[in-house]
C-alpha cells in the first residue's frame, strides 16, 4: 500500500462525526474532492443505540444539512419545535417563544444524533467526489509551505491544499498545531435519555431552570421526547446507576404529569459538561470546526447549530478561493473564515455560559431578579423576537448555504 | 523545465527564493495578491457570459486557450489554469519564466511558460483569450505592443486589460503612495507619463479590431486590507473587449 500513487484531494477532513461528514457532503456537492479520515468503521458510526441525545437543529441549520441531501432521509424522526416555554424552578411565570411571532417555519427540529450520523453518512456515499477512508487513523500529517502530506496508519497517502480538523474536543490537529485551550468544568454533567409519552408534547420544548442547572424536554417525532438533565457530577451518575424502575420514577417526577405515563427508550448515558474555546480557529493550511472549535454548555441546544454555521462558512470561502482558481489553503482564505466565525462563537459561548451561571444558584435576590427578568422579556416584543431568531440561526451574516442559496 | 535542467544549484536555490517570494502573499508582492481576487472574479464573470459557460463549475473554460501576456511569478497563469483554461505564459524576463515554472510544477499545474515578446511569436499561434495585466504601463511604445497582442487573438476571442490611468490621483495613489509611502512595490516601478488613459486604451485597441465592452475599476479599502470592483476608473482599471 506505501508504495502506492498518493491520493490528490483539496480538503482532508479528519473526523467523520456529522460535522466533518456535512462538510464533506457540501464541498463535495460543489465538485470539489475531498477525503475523510474516519477511526470507526462505517457501519459503527450509525449504529442506534449507542447514543441517546436529541440535538436541537435551528432553521437555518436545517437548510444546510438539506443542502448535503441528508435531510429527507430523517425527516420522519425529527420533531418540530413549535413552541419553546422557559421557567425557574417553580415560578408561575414563563416566558413563551410561540413559532407564530416569526411566520408559519417551526423555530427548528429535534432530531436523535444517530438519524443524524446516519444519513449523513448514506449522503457522504452518493457524493462521488468524496472518498470516505474509514476505518483509518492519520500517522502523521504536515503541514507544508504548498500543501499538506498526510500519512495513514495502512500506508496509504493523501495530498490536500487544506487539512480540517473536525476531531472533536481532544482534536489530535489542534494539539498538534499548537493551538491554546481554554477549559471552564461546570462540575455538572448531562443526563440524556429517550422517553415515550402517553400525551402529545405539542411541538413545545420545555426549559426549566432548577437550582442543579438546567432540565429540558424536547419534542422528538411522534409521542417520544429527548431528555437533557443536568445534575452536579455526582449526583448524575448515581442517578444514571439506579435500576430501570427507580431511575424512570425519578425522570417522572421531574418532568410533572402533563404528558401522562412515561416510558424509557433505550439506555441513559451521563456526558461532563465543559465549556472550551481556542485561541483561534486556523493555523498554516488548518482550520478547526465543530467541538474542536468550540464547546458550550449545552443549555440553549446551540452546539451542533454552532458546528453547522463553521461548515457553512468554510465550504464558502472554500468554494469562492476554488473558483477563482486560488489557493484553499491559503492564508486570506483562512483569514477570511475565522473573522466570519470568531465573533458569533465567543458570543454564544458567553450568553450559555452566563445562563448557567445566572440561573444554577439558590441566591435569593438572584431567583427574584431573573424571574422577573424572564416575564420581562415575554412583555417586550422586540427583545423577544431578537432571542427567537437567535435561536433560529437569523442573526448575523449569513454564508449563502444558511440562506437556502446554492454554495 | 529544460531550461533549469542546464542551471547550477545556486541558481536553482536563486529561482526557489524568487518563487518563494512572488507566491509569498504577505511579501513584497503583497498588493498584487490583495488584488488577484478581484481580477480573476472580473475575469471569470465575463469569460463565462462570452463563451457560454456555466460559472458555478469549478473548471468552466475546459476547451479554451488562453495567453497571458506579461505572465511574472504566474499569479494569474496558475488560477485560470485552474478554472480549466490551456494557458500559455510568455515574460521577457528568463527569470521570471523560471521561477514561474518552478512553482507551476510544484502546484501540479501545466502551464506552457516561454521566454517571448507577442511579436517574436509563431504568427500562426492564436488563443481565445489574450490577457495584458499591468503590463502597458511598462511598455516603450503601447500601440504597437497592443498591435502584436491583439494579433494572437482568435476572431470572436476575448482581450482582457489592465492598468492605472493617468491622473494626478493615480499618480498621487501609485507612485507615491504605493511606492514612496507604504512601499508595497519598490521604487520607480512605475512611471506616471507612461500611465494610459481608458480612452486611449480603447481607442488603441479599436485601431486593432477590438471593441471594448466593459470597464471596471478597483478601489482599495485601507481599513480591510482589500480591493473592491467600482464604476471609477481613476486609478487601477481593467477592461473587457472583444474581437469581431
Amino acid at each position: 500500500m506505501s508504495t502506492s500513487s498518493p491520493l490528490r484531494v483539496d480538503v482532508l477532513i479528519n473526523g467523520g462525526g456529522p460535522v466533518g461528514a456535512l462538510l464533506a457532503c457540501v464541498l463535495g456537492g460543489a465538485g470539489i474532492r475531498v477525503a475523510v479520515v474516519e477511526a470507526a468503521p462505517p457501519e459503527a458510526l450509525a449504529r442506534p443505540g449507542t447514543d441517546a441525545r436529541a440535538i436541537a437543529i435551528a432553521y437555518t441549520a436545517r437548510k444546510v444539512i438539506a443542502a448535503a441531501g441528508a435531510w429527507t432521509g430523517m425527516r420522519d424522526e425529527a420533531g418540530e419545535i413549535l413552541d419553546i416555554r422557559v421557567t425557574d424552578d417553580a415560578s408561575p411565570l414563563f416566558l413563551h417563544y410561540d413559532h407564530l411571532d416569526m411566520g408559519d417555519a417551526p423555530l427548528g427540529w429535534i432530531v436523535p444524533n444517530p438519524a443524524i450520523r446516519r444519513e449523513l453518512l448514506a449522503a457522504l456515499g452518493r457524493t462521488p467526489s468524496v472518498s470516505l477512508l474509514a476505518p483509518a487513523r492519520l500517522k502523521r500529517l504536515e503541514r507544508l509551505p504548498h500543501r499538506v502530506e498526510a500519512e495513514l496508519e495502512d500506508g496509504r497517502v493523501v495530498h490536500a491544499a487544506l487539512a480540517v480538523a473536525a476531531d472533536g474536543r481532544g482534536s489530535l490537529l489542534r494539539t498538534q498545531a499548537g493551538i491554546k485551550v481554554t477549559r471552564r468544568d461546570y462540575r455538572q454533567s448531562g443526563i440524556v435519555c429517550i422517553m415515550a409519552h402517553e400525551t402529545p408534547h405539542r411541538g413545545i420544548a420545555h426549559e426549566r431552570f432548577l437550582p442543579a442547572g438546567p432540565f429540558a424536554i424536547l419534542p422528538l417525532a411522534g409521542n417520544r421526547s429527548g431528555i437533557v438533565w443536568t445534575e452536579a457530577c455526582g449526583v448524575a451518575a448515581a442517578i444514571c446507576g439506579q435500576d430501570d424502575a427507580a431511575f424512570r420514577d425519578e425522570l417522572a417526577a421531574k418532568v410533572g404529569g402533563f404528558l401522562g405515563d412515561i416510558r424509557l427508550e433505550g439506555r441513559r448515558f451521563h456526558h461532563p459538561l465543559t465549556l472550551q474555546f481556542t485561541e483561534r480557529m486556523v493555523d498554516h493550511r488548518l482550520a478547526l470546526i465543530g467541538d474542536a472549535a468550540h464547546g458550550m454548555h449545552p443549555i440553549a441546544g446551540q452546539g451542533m447549530n454552532m458546528g453547522i454555521r463553521d461548515v457553512a462558512a468554510l465550504a464558502e470561502v472554500i468554494a469562492d478561493s476554488l473558483r477563482l482558481g486560488l489557493d484553499p489553503g491559503g492564508p486570506d482564505v483562512l483569514e477570511r473564515y475565522q473573522r466570519w466565525r470568531r465573533f458569533d462563537t465567543m458570543l454564544m459561548l458567553g450568553v450559555t455560559d452566563g445562563l448557567d451561571r445566572l440561573f444554577s444558584n439558590h441566591m435569593g435576590p438572584l431567583k427574584h431578579a431573573r424571574r422577573l427578568g424572564l416575564a420581562g422579556v415575554n412583555q417586550l416584543g422586540p427583545a423577544k423576537r431578537f432571542f427567537m431568531r437567535h435561536a433560529m440561526g437569523l442573526v448575523g451574516d449569513l454564508p449563502r448555504l444558511m440562506k437556502g442559496e446554492r454554495l | 523545465m529544460d531550461q533549469l535542467g542546464t542551471a547550477s544549484p545556486e541558481e536553482i536555490a536563486r529561482f526557489t527564493a524568487m518563487a518563494e517570494a512572488w507566491w509569498d502573499p504577505t511579501g513584497k508582492f503583497k498588493p498584487l495578491h490583495r488584488f488577484n481576487p478581484v481580477r480573476l472574479a472580473f475575469m471569470r464573470r465575463h469569460f463565462a457570459a462570452h463563451f457560454g459557460r456555466d460559472d458555478s463549475l469549478l473548471r468552466p473554460f475546459e476547451g479554451l486557450t488562453l495567453l497571458d501576456v506579461g505572465s511574472g511569478g504566474g499569479l494569474l497563469s496558475e488560477p485560470l489554469a485552474r478554472m480549466g483554461f490551456a494557458v500559455t505564459g510568455i515574460d521577457a524576463g528568463d527569470r521570471n519564466v523560471a521561477v514561474a515554472r518552478l512553482h507551476a510544477e510544484q502546484s501540479g499545474l501545466d502551464v506552457d511558460y516561454r521566454v517571448a515578446t507577442p511579436e517574436q511569436m509563431d504568427p500562426a499561434e492564436s488563443f481565445d483569450v489574450v490577457l495584458s495585466m499591468e503590463v502597458v504601463e511598462h511598455v516603450p511604445d503601447v500601440a504597437a505592443f497592443l498591435g502584436h497582442a491583439t494579433a494572437r487573438l482568435k476572431p470572436g476571442g476575448v482581450f482582457m486589460g489592465a492598468t492605472l490611468n493617468r491622473t494626478a490621483k493615480a499618480w498621487a495613489l501609485a507612485v507615491v503612495g504605493a511606492e514612496y509611502v507604504l512601499g508595497w512595490l519598490p521604487k520607480g516601478t512605475h512611471d506616471w507619463n507612461k500611465f494610459v488613459r481608458p480612452s486611449e486604451f480603447a481607442a488603441m485597441l479599436r485601431d486593432h479590431g477590438i471593441t471594448v465592452r466593459k470597464m471596471a475599476g478597483m478601489a482599495y479599502n485601507p481599513l480591510a486590507d482589500s480591493w473592491r470592483e467600482t464604476e471609477n476608473l481613476d486609478v487601477n482599471y481593467m477592461l473587457f473587449g472583444t474581437k469581431a
